[in-house]
């Protein structure tokens, strides 16, 4: 090289500041003209999933008793609730380790009426959404969180798993828990009650449910009863379906009849959200303040980190170029005197 | 100092082949040698610990930090530490900087360790360890996942640096016929010492893309691999001058003052182009404004304050040869790589469904300590008892 260390050194300051700017423009910028974003994955033919209704649940938390039975797990007590539950009850507050389903409440001021966001109070489910485009599943290095191709469910198999917890990690909504108290712990989520399926039994909780505020179905029919519920008014008569929304699984249930009781949010949960999710919420207090994060993409966030490892590393051309070059350099500046 | 010397000289006489490395000598049980060792035995137990009782006895992890130190310091940290091979390596045989190649041995050494203890905290962290040779078996690979390329490549990475090291036991046991030979095929081991690196860095910076809202917008970017990139590299140079300071400090040795302005200088290139980078991307995101007010803004300014004064120590061209600023400017370079990791990793980090907090338990720090205690007993039995530093004056074909 007959370049001075100097002229090189700021060439290649120079050369490469700018080549930086330039893809930095390129590559951090919106999603929406984002150069590093793959594709989002469609939802599955035959998802299936879970319609919440908020204004319908009356928290009795009997899904959260019958998940616990349907799946085998533990009764939870929080460290705080020891003084007055020796174990006699149930009290998860919370996704964990050994809670797969819960209903939280939101209170404001007085709580004096169900449904309204100031002075009132409003339940929430939180459980497993079973997203199109999962980051568990994208995450994982071991294929221990999968997608089901046909029903769209995401399983976990502990055989497979490594205990890396990035799927606790990755979850923009907090489902999947990992057991710290075990030595041989491993991630709990909510798996649709996959096992009951297989035997055209509902979900645990969509079975127990007394007011169809659970109600399960292919998440396509799902959606479009969303859609009907949140179109409706204060007042009017409608129907309100139990247990599978189609009738099948589970056997046929009676729903009800009732006059809408509040205004339904327009925004239905799960539908758009990060590429949109097989179990869906509708509410009459904003989603927000059920602690559920609403200021999200409409694409998954796969869709960016596979984005850069698919532009990086397709089909390891990249790496292998970079290789040769290097093995050439190596071995030209190596062979004539002893490498280190 | 003179019996070093003598050596070079006699050895010069027996053999075409010139050794330039040579073993520090001295006493192996010293004072800091047994207080590493104490530190180790103390980990160990604790380590233990985590085994039989499960995360949650040991550290003070949760479901909204699953992540705590183990990765953070451990992996993300300590490996950015092991990039001092990775440069010394780069700047040596690729660009074919001769100069640099005193370094290039102690460097190695250092990511030798660096790597193998950060594949030891894994172990420590893994909830279900016994399973983790699932990473290396194709039909439980899913190639869309970040962490399956940094482990593969971070395992190799390790292979590639045991390779890399072993002429030095060769020449130790003095297998000359055997070495010859491996340098012949080192070249290639040498470029995939370059590339795995380079691959694995910048992933440890794309692992946290898909955590999205849950990183603060002071470091949630699709720049995340160039940045990573960017501090391993920074860092790297950092290492080598702080370890070569402490080094001639230490053993009392003469610095390698040539070499060492050098590195500085690129230590300040890539330091300035990394600041000057995060700008651009705020600028870019939209997010100028995150500086002031945005999730984990003082620590984003302790990170970039770090970096601004190791610039300007290094700045003045007399300080790249003062053992002092060398010693400041790199030790401020590093901190700001250290902080700025521990940002993406845990500070800047914000839990799904909160409220949680965390901060590591004594126990789980002392995990860590006991693997970096680990860590400078091997660096020390092993720089005393094989050719590994430079012999001092020797010169280099």
């Amino acid at each position: 090289m007959t370049l001075s260390r100097r002229n090189f050194l700021s060439r290649a300051a120079r050369g490469s500041a700018a080549a930086a700017a330039a893809a930095c423009t390129a590559v951090a910028a919106p999603p929406a003209a984002n150069a590093l974003q793959r594709p989002p994955k469609p939802m599955p033919a035959e998802a299936v999933g879970l319609l919440y209704d908020s204004t319908l649940c009356i928290g009795c938390k009997a899904c959260v008793k019958a998940c616990k039975d349907a799946n085998g797990m533990p009764v939870e007590v929080a460290p705080e609730q020891t003084a007055w539950n020796g174990g006699e009850w149930d009290t998860p507050v919370e996704l964990s380790g050994k809670t797969l389903n819960v209903i939280k409440v939101y209170t404001n001021g007085t709580m004096a009426e169900k449904d309204r966001e100031t002075d009132g109070f409003a339940f929430i489910k939180r459980q497993c959404l079973h997203c199109a485009d999962p980051s568990c599943v994208s995450v994982c290095p071991v294929s221990a969180m999968t997608k089901d191709a046909r029903t769209g469910i995401v399983n976990y198999n502990p055989d497979a798993c490594i205990g890396c917890r990035y799927c606790v990690l990755s979850c923009p909504f907090g489902v999947p828990k990992y057991e710290y108290d075990s030595p041989t712990g491993q991630i709990r989520k909510c798996q649709l009650c996959k096992h009951r399926l297989a035997e055209n039994q509902l979900p645990a909780c969509a079975d127990v449910c007394p007011t169809g505020a659970t109600l399960f179905g292919r998440t396509e029919e799902l959606k479009a009863e969303a859609k009907r519920r949140v179109a409706l008014k204060p007042g009017e008569r409608t129907h309100f379906p139990r247990g599978d929304i189609a009738g099948k699984v589970g056997g046929a249930r009676d729903g009800h009849e009732a006059p809408v009781r509040v205004a339904y949010q327009q925004h239905i949960y799960g539908e758009k959200e990060l590429g949109g999710t097989q179990c869906l919420a509708v509410s009459a207090v904003p989603f927000d303040k059920l602690n559920l994060p609403t200021d999200v993409p409409e694409t998954g966030y796969p869709t960016l980190s596979e984005g850069i490892q698919h532009t990086l590393y397709a089909g390891m051309v990249g790496p292998a170029t970079l290789l040769a070059g290097l093995v050439y350099l190596a071995h030209r500046n190596t062979k004539d005197h002893d490498v280190d | 100092m003179a019996s070093i010397l003598s050596d070079r000289t006699s050895g010069s006489t027996e053999s075409t082949w010139v050794n330039p490395h040579k073993p520090i000598g001295g006493r192996l049980i010293t004072e800091p040698f047994l207080i590493a060792l104490i530190f180790v035995g103390i980990g160990g137990i604790l380590m233990a610990q985590r085994f039989a009782g499960g995360l949650g006895a040991v550290a003070n992890i949760s479901d909204g930090y699953p992540w705590g130190m183990w990765v953070a310091v451990d992996v993300v940290i300590g490996s950015a530490f092991g990039c001092a091979g990775y440069v010394m390596a780069f700047l040596a045989y690729i660009l074919n900087k001769g100069k640099y190649h005193p370094l290039v041995r102690p460097a190695v050494l250092a990511s030798l360790f660096g790597y193998g203890l950060a594949g030891l905290a894994v172990l420590v962290d893994l909830g279900r360890y016994w399973n983790f040779y699932h990473l290396l078996l194709p039909w439980y690979a899913q190639p869309n996942s970040v962490m399956l390329e940094v482990g593969l490549c971070v395992a190799t990475y390790t292979i590639v640096l045991m390779v890399e090291f072993t002429p030095a036991f060769l020449e130790k046991f003095g297998f000359e016929n055997a070495r010859r030979k491996l340098n012949r095929l080192l070249f290639f081991f040498v470029a995939l010492g370059v590339l795995l690196p380079t691959m694995h860095q910048s992933s440890l910076g794309t692992m946290m893309v898909v955590v999205g809202h849950k990183l603060s917008p002071l470091w949630q970017t699709q720049m995340l691999p160039v940045f990573f990139w960017l501090t391993a590299v920074l860092m790297g140079f950092g290492v080598v001058i702080w370890e070569s300071v402490m080094a001639s400090l230490c053993f009392n040795r003469p610095t390698e003052k040539a070499v060492l302005r050098k590195v500085a200088e690129l230590m300040l290139v890539t330091t300035a182009l990394f600041v000057v980078l995060r700008l651009v991307d705020f600028a870019v995101r939209g997010q100028l404004g995150a500086p002031f007010g945005a999730h984990g803004t003082l620590m984003f300014w302790v990170e970039t304050a770090l970096f601004i004064a190791g610039i300007l120590v290094v700045l003045p061209k007399p300080a790249r040869t003062e053992r002092k600023a060398l010693f400041l400017g790199s030790s401020f370079v590093l901190f700001g790589g250290i902080i700025y990791r521990l940002n993406v990793y845990i500070v800047g980090f914000i839990p799904a469904v909160g409220p949680w907090s965390y901060f590591p338990s004594l126990a789980e720090i002392f995990v860590t300590v006991g693997i970096f205690a680990l860590e400078v007993l091997l660096y020390l039995i092993f720089v005393k008892t094989l050719p590994v530093m430079h012999a001092v004056n020797a010169k280099h074909g």
